[in-house]
């Protein structure tokens, strides 16, 4: 396992006292409060907690994709690369998202377009952010599918998502977010709506995948299982704050607040 | 299904009728011949004439031309203005997407007929005007439509995700949300085209649309009527044409919605 790196300069993304609110009819609802992490180069992170927690809020709000009508970011700075997001425009943005910044989600029998063939779903990135041609974008999408592990990649670029099974989407979700080779992979619960087997092979190819491009991930996750063997740090959220931060072994062998012990207790053994 | 396939056929063969009936007859449209007045339909008139001796079946088609063309022009004309409106509606922040949608209402609280007659006015009558006055009061049920939709739309991960990847706005409008929308859009245009056809014959039977001697089907119920108890043939075709056109605009509708809606198939 990779040493966690502690030098400044290696801080590929920095999260800095982040306060997300949504708009509810009962008022403001604070989802995230106060928050602040930061994820090394090369490195995984994983937030855990339960729904509701924040995690995924955290998730949409460094690439800014909590819509305006239901959510604001009320204060904090996100730092890639030493640059704040929250100061950025719109156009801006569009630059950053998919190109430095992927992210995959949770379920991926909703999360492709059903209407349009999987080649061209891909290639959609490159496109914009390389300016690649078609042809140069159609190859490389046959080498990502490859990658992502789709076996006959040639006949499934011209598929549509509906002729694909939930675990083979989820590869070509991951594809969509490789294509431009980003720095940072945001992975919002990318295993909870597939099944136990389909789980393990894709935590498998994020693992591979990760150490193929040295890319750093952040998973959101509930599943504890998955955590430890994936991460190399642990956020444990609860109710909108990080409760704990600590090395994956530290939060597994000493977890020193509560709700740590509590959400690790929670997890069924059979024994 | 078969009746969708019926709806079909029969608006296939208005078509044809509108572009070649024309040229079948060997009259033209204006050709008057008082001798020849209110005759009823026979191997020379095979719709009948009317008060002015002139060939209705050669009228009858010239009146598909303007039917069809009316309708699918305004139908054009709705879907475009229609789904930039409700696209932009639902795109945009609350604050502007209110304002157009308001605005939406407003116009639609204005009774159609009263703006249609009003343009007709201002613009005097003609196809023109009549196209342009159901277009600007017809889109508005198309917009409400697909920002309804858009709204539903643009809260799943699929749109996210290309969010996500950096797409823009105007390439998420027209390569993601307009194609997942399109049965619904598809079935609305359908659903609007006998609105206005139906609107450019009442109009016409009123006295407001086409002038003569240019025939529309609506102009020459007008024309019938007053002969209904003596030339019943001069009221019956054209209401026929009417009446088929529209049933099966809304049979083609009917089908088509079921057909693009997974859930209402049986």
């Amino acid at each position: 396992m990779l040493s966690t790196p502690n030098h400044e300069d290696d801080i590929l993304l920095k999260v800095e006292n982040l306060v997300v609110s949504f708009h509810s009819s009962r008022g403001k609802v604070d989802a995230v409060r106060d928050i602040s992490f930061s994820v090394h180069k090369g490195e995984n992170v994983a937030i855990v907690g339960e729904s509701g927690s924040g995690k995924s809020s955290v998730a949409l709000a460094i690439t800014r994709l909590i819509p305006t009508s239901m959510g604001t970011i009320e204060q904090g700075k996100i730092l890639f690369e030493q640059q704040d997001l929250l100061l950025k425009s719109q156009k801006e943005l569009e630059q950053i998202r998919g190109n430095h910044i992927g992210m995959i989600f949770q379920d991926p029998l909703t999360s492709l377009n059903p209407t349009m063939r999987i080649g061209k779903q891909i290639m959609e990135g490159a496109i914009k952010h390389h300016k690649l041609k078609r042809k140069e974008a159609r190859d490389q999408a046959l080498t990502l599918l490859h990658d992502v592990g789709i076996s006959n990649p040639d006949k499934r670029l011209d598929q549509f998502p509906h002729e694909l099974s939930g675990g083979m989407r989820q590869r070509v979700a991951l594809a969509m977010a490789l294509a431009c080779q980003p720095k940072l992979l945001i992975a919002d619960e990318p295993t909870t709506a597939l099944d136990v087997t389909v789980q393990a092979q894709i935590i498998a190819l994020l693992e591979e995948i990760q150490k193929k491009r040295n890319l750093s991930i952040i998973l959101i996750t509930h599943d504890l299982g998955i955590v430890a063997r994936f991460a190399q740090h642990v956020l444990v959220m609860h109710e909108g704050k990080i409760v704990e931060s600590a090395p994956v072994e530290a939060l597994y062998y000493s977890p020193q607040h509560p709700y740590t012990k509590r959400l690790l207790s929670s997890v069924p053994r059979i024994s | 299904m078969k009746l969708t396939w019926f709806a079909a056929s029969l608006l296939i063969l208005i078509t044809l009728f509108a572009i070649f009936g024309p040229l079948l007859s060997s009259h033209s449209y204006y050709e008057t011949n008082l001798s020849l007045k209110n005759s009823p339909p026979s191997q020379e008139f095979w719709f009948g004439t009317d008060e002015l001796g002139r060939d209705m079946f050669t009228r009858l088609a010239w009146g598909a031309r303007i039917s069809l063309f009316v309708g699918i022009a305004s139908g054009c004309g709705d879907l475009v203005i229609g789904v930039l409106w409700g696209g932009i509606a639902a795109l945009s922040t609350p604050k502007i997407d209110n304002l157009l949608m308001r605005i939406a209402d407003i116009l639609y609280a204005i009774p159609y007929l009263l703006t249609v007659i009003l343009l007709m006015v201002v613009m005097g009558s003609g196809l023109f005007p009549i196209i342009l006055a159901l277009t600007l009061t017809g889109w508005i049920g198309m917009a409400r439509i697909v920002r309804g939709e858009f709204l539903q739309l643009k809260e799943q991960d699929c749109i996210l995700a290309t969010i996500s990847l950096g797409a823009s706005r105007s390439r998420i409008l027209f390569h993601h949300l307009i194609p997942n929308t399109l049965g619904t859009i598809i079935v609305t245009v359908t659903l609007t085209i006998p609105v206005a056809i139906f609107s450019e014959a009442f109009l016409s039977f009123l006295g407001l649309g086409v002038q003569a001697p240019m025939a529309s089907w609506g102009t020459m119920a007008n024309d019938g009527l007053p002969a209904l108890r003596y030339y019943p043939w001069r009221l019956f075709f054209p209401a026929l044409f009417i009446s088929i056109t529209m049933l099966s605009f809304n049979l083609l509708g009917e089908g088509l919605h079921h057909a693009f809606d997974p859930k209402s198939r049986r």
